[in-house]
């Protein structure tokens, strides 16, 4: 059995660019990625007030094409796929026969017959996988995830930015649309998504084609406050805009009804998907947890993911994420907890080293500076 | 890395520095832990009164990513803690040979601190 750790760790076509900026680097998801270049707190803020750039080469990507493509992605994945028209993507799941989450993902039509998926950097060789064993004539799946390099340009000047990279005319794209441009001769696409709470966009190119890129939107965007940013940012951003991180809020035993992404689950459309009967019968029987946003009432340390959650006393649920809102200047979290006390504006209790620390439940997002 | 290592404190193992005077000891993180640890966003301070022995939990500085646990480098009692850090922890980034310093211990046994390392040994030891 192959021991989780004991393989070299997988590096993206910029690691040099990383280690050259001093960045600090880690392990993430079997990759070595940069959790930081000058600090956690700066780089949120640059995302938040300019711009800030990061690398996600380390995300898996599958080209999936052909006749059949359509109506197969419709019973593997929970969203409705035909909702979206080429130049279109859309967030889904992937959902296990209990109706847990086997990984949450983006799917893009690119043109009617070929669709790109994009998953969770830990979790790829396991969608594939699992994609794999569900295949069905006239529908061809790819890995391509050797071949391509991914940016995530983010903050209220991303599009500055993005306009003094690409030489080529930018059209103004919708959230979730996408185009392609070129860029030295290679084709880029560019998709307005994002993981931050702040406009932006995140770009898929050759691996080749990954560090000039790179280069050049650290080039165009220095003057305009435009950083890179690791991973550290990447989080503390996320938890802000209360994006769920699969292995917190989402995992094999937690349902996208619990987690509050049941929007991304269409139960009417034609197809039957995986997952689909379990989780249909637990929407009926009443959904037991919730996951739900909490500010601490108090100054205290950090909540962090693994913490105990009480409410009247009770032991309700756990915290799956947590920390320090830089923007808010808050201790913030998400905790999957007992419907019955999930409620905005109720109490919850945070044990935090055996001591229990008041917190409020709050609106979902914490932050959001997205225009529709 | 120019991690910045004073001569007259000693240090040990787990990246605590202690001066001590007149058996009274103060001991915060060094400037490489700083650094490892980045943003310091909470310290959880021990009781003062507290006893320790050597290598015992003392306080807690908190990063954005993770908590770490700070150790007693000698054994002693807690006289003081820097109160400082409840309004502002960036002063263990800022200042961690300053302003930053943790607590102050009344060092029980002033032969533990032989048992310490030097300014040389503890660079040798971060590489």
């Amino acid at each position: 059995m192959a021991i989780r750790g004991s393989s070299p760790l997988l590096k993206t076509p910029l690691a040099a660019n990383h280690e050259a900026l001093g960045a600090k680097m880690v392990e993430f998801g079997g990759w070595l990625m940069p959790v930081q270049y000058t600090g956690i707190l700066q780089e949120h803020q640059a995302v938040r007030t300019a711009a800030g750039v990061f690398d996600i080469s380390h995300m898996g990507e599958f080209i999936i094409s052909g006749a059949g493509a359509e109506a197969w992605l419709n019973t593997v994945l929970t969203n409705d796929i035909r909702a979206i028209s080429p130049g279109h993507g859309q967030y889904t799941l992937m959902l296990n026969e209990n109706g847990g989450v086997v990984d949450d993902l983006y799917v893009y039509r690119l043109e009617d017959q070929v669709y790109l998926a994009v998953v969770n950097a830990s979790e790829t060789d396991k969608d594939f996988e699992w994609l794999r064993e569900r295949l069905v004539a006239n529908v061809t799946l790819e890995n391509v995830s050797k071949h391509y390099a991914g940016l995530a340009l983010q903050g209220p000047r991303a599009e500055a930015v993005l306009r003094k990279v690409f030489d080529r005319e930018i059209r103004h794209i919708r959230r979730n649309q996408l185009m392609t441009s070129q860029y030295k001769g290679e084709s880029v696409l560019i998709t307005r998504t994002g993981y931050t709470g702040e406009e932006g966009y995140e770009f898929f190119c050759p691996s080749a084609s990954a560090v000039e890129l790179w280069e050049r939107v650290l080039a165009e965007g220095a003057p305009l406050g435009c950083a890179p940013a690791g991973l550290g940012a990447r989080d503390t951003l996320r938890l802000e805009a209360a994006y769920p991180l699969y292995g917190h809020e989402l995992s094999p035993t937690i349902s996208p009804l619990e987690a509050g992404v049941g929007f991304f689950v269409n139960f009417d459309k034609p197809e039957h998907f995986v997952g689909k009967e379990a989780l249909g019968g637990r929407r009926k029987a009443g959904v037991p947890r919730r996951s739900v946003a909490f500010e601490m009432s108090a100054p205290s340390a950090p909540p962090r993911a693994g913490y105990a959650v009480y409410a009247d006393g009770e032991k309700v649920g756990v915290v799956t994420s947590g920390g320090v809102s830089p923007t808010l200047r808050k201790n913030i979290g998400l905790a999957l907890i007992n419907s019955a006390q999930a409620r905005i504006g109720g109490q919850l209790e945070i044990e935090i080293r055996e001591k229990r620390h008041p917190a409020l439940m709050v609106r979902k997002p914490f932050y959001n500076n997205i225009r529709k | 890395m120019s991690d910045n290592i004073p001569d007259n404190l000693k240090y040990t193992e787990s990246h605590e520095w202690i001066a001590g005077q007149n058996g009274i000891a103060t001991v915060g993180i060094t400037d490489h832990a700083q650094a490892e640890l980045s943003d310091v966003v909470y310290v959880e301070l021990p009781a003062v009164g507290k006893a320790l022995t050597a290598k015992a939990p003392a306080a807690i500085v908190e990063s954005v990513k993770a908590a770490s646990d700070i150790y007693a480098p000698v054994s002693g009692e807690i006289v003081e803690v820097n109160t400082a850090l409840a309004d502002n922890p960036a002063l263990v980034n800022q200042s961690p040979y300053g302003q930053g310093w943790i607590f102050k211990l009344k060092v029980s046994d002033s032969g533990e601190l032989d048992t310490l390392l030097d300014a040389a040994a503890y660079r040798e030891k971060i590489g």
